[in-house]
């Protein structure tokens, strides 16, 4: 009997070993948290040493930003993020990471159509769909108010 | 001159491997084959300054040391057939470009291997070349950017997903000499399952190696028996246990002869490759730096050779298309030398 697309995808997925949900989600907890724990403490602190909460709130996302692009040129970011998945790739530090993974990497095909150009090859639909959804909630705002 | 035996070409004229290397870099040299490789560059970047030119340069050198290993000269090579996973095969054509060699591109994904070696030997065969060569080579650093992600982007593989191997291989086929023998050929048809998840070639490819597989034995009478080994090209872990289940549906059983170039090349235990090695570089230094040197002295008799490609592309595959794969076949037997 010939083997059918639909049970061929059953006999791949039994093949298939899952994903280890839960260390995954487990770890993606500890490095993500720890990251936005690294954030707040250094919030903590700047307004401890008495400045203002915009400013501080800024400088706190800035830091976080560097160390994300340090980790990312120093090559070690990726091998966090083997380990970390989620818990790297979504607070800002993945964002950073994102951006500079980018720039590196298409370096050899110039400042303008390889760094400039590709640096928002991932990073990109995240900017357009995150300030779409911006501007539409906005809407949504005005109206309702 | 060869014999059609279905979709099988028997050769007749057995030509002969005259020469063959392996060249990697320090993953390959980590993994289990890592001694026996003829060249290993601890720098990636093979002294350049980007992957691509980086996989040229070692595609370049792995037939420079199969050329010097045999004392020939580029000038009597009469068609060389290559190929790699890069956009338009830049590996191949940069190159091999100053070596003044006719030139076949062929593309086969990772199966190009099988694919090149299957054209010379034909070529010998056919008395079109009394030296033909088949080159190809893989780069996990050039393969990330074109088919996944920057380098240093920070992301999770799903077990099922595969390392590509930084590896070439070379092979150079002609008529005289006492290495090992190519006996027939199977070139591989166009299979696909619907399977869409890039992270599970090895899935995708299976179908097309169970089928080329299959229509050896039915082609030739032969049965597995007859074989010491038959070695896929990087269905690794997932799909080889996918092989092996749809060989057992056609009534075909390998037992222990099965193995995989993708689990073979590499640890997985001991190194992060996930379900095996995959590329081009995978199955081409598998075959030159294990296979042909046990054929030539004669541990293996005979083996089966089959390269699988998975033969997609981003674009296709973003467009919600499935992977179509291939696989071709070699029979390959220990030369006069090793022969019992």
């Amino acid at each position: 009997m010939a083997l059918t697309p639909k049970d061929y995808q059953q006999m791949s997925q039994e093949a298939s070993p899952p994903s280890n949900t839960l260390k995954n989600a487990t770890m993606a907890f500890l490095f993500g948290g720890g990251f936005c724990a690294l954030g707040q403490s250094l919030l903590e602190l700047l307004l401890a040493r008495g400045m203002e909460r915009d400013e501080a709130s800024a400088l706190v996302s800035l830091s976080l930003i560097l160390l994300s692009v340090l980790l990312t040129a120093l090559g070690l970011y990726d091998r966090v993020a083997r380990v970390a998945g989620a818990g790297t790739l979504v607070p800002i530090t993945g964002f950073a990471n994102a951006m500079s993974s980018s720039a590196i990497e298409f370096r050899s095909e110039g400042l303008i159509l390889g760094l400039g150009a590709k640096m928002f090859s991932i990073a990109g639909p995240v900017l357009v769909y995150g300030i779409s959804a911006a501007a539409l909630y906005g809407v949504i705002y005005y109206f309702i108010l | 001159m060869a014999v059609r035996q279905g979709g099988t070409l028997l050769l007749s004229g057995e030509p002969v491997i005259r020469s063959f290397a392996a060249v990697g870099s320090k993953m390959e040299q980590e993994g289990p084959l890592g001694s026996s490789f003829d060249l290993i560059s601890q720098d990636s970047a093979f002294g350049q300054d980007s992957w691509e030119k980086a996989e040229a340069a070692m595609q370049k050198k792995a037939l420079d040391l199969a050329l010097q290993k045999a004392s020939l000269s580029p000038g009597e090579v009469e068609v060389l057939f290559a190929g790699d996973l890069l956009n338009q095969c830049i590996s191949s054509t940069y190159g091999l470009r100053d070596l003044n060699i006719p030139f076949l591109g062929v593309y086969g994904a990772c199966s190009t291997m099988a694919e090149s070696l299957t054209l010379a030997a034909l070529f010998v065969e056919g008395g079109f070349a009394s030296l033909a060569g088949a080159v190809t080579s893989s780069h996990f650093c050039s393969a990330e950017r074109q088919f996944r992600f920057p380098l240093e982007y920070g992301s999770q593989r799903p077990p099922s997903a595969q390392w590509t191997a930084t590896a070439s291989g070379a092979v150079v086929v002609g008529w005289q000499g006492d290495g090992p023998r190519i006996r027939a050929v199977t070139p591989g048809r166009i299979r696909d399952l619907g399977i869409t998840d890039v992270n599970n070639m090895g899935a995708a490819m299976a179908p097309a190696a169970a089928d080329t597989i299959a229509r050896f034995f039915q082609d030739t009478g032969a049965a597995p028996e007859d074989f010491d080994l038959v070695v896929t090209g990087d269905l690794a872990q997932v799909g080889s246990q996918l092989l092996l289940q749809l060989l057992q549906r056609e009534g075909i059983l390998l037992g222990g002869r099965h193995r995989d170039c993708g689990l073979l090349l590499y640890d997985r235990r001991r190194q992060q490759v996930d379900s095996g090695g995959s590329g081009c570089g995978c199955s081409a230094s598998v075959l030159c730096a294990s296979l042909l040197p046990q054929l030539q002295e004669g541990s293996l008799q005979n083996i089966l050779f089959v390269a699988t490609g998975a033969l997609m592309s981003p674009t296709a595959v973003q467009q919600g298309e499935s992977i179509p794969s291939i696989a071709h076949l070699l029979w390959l037997a220990a030369g006069t030398e090793g022969r019992k």
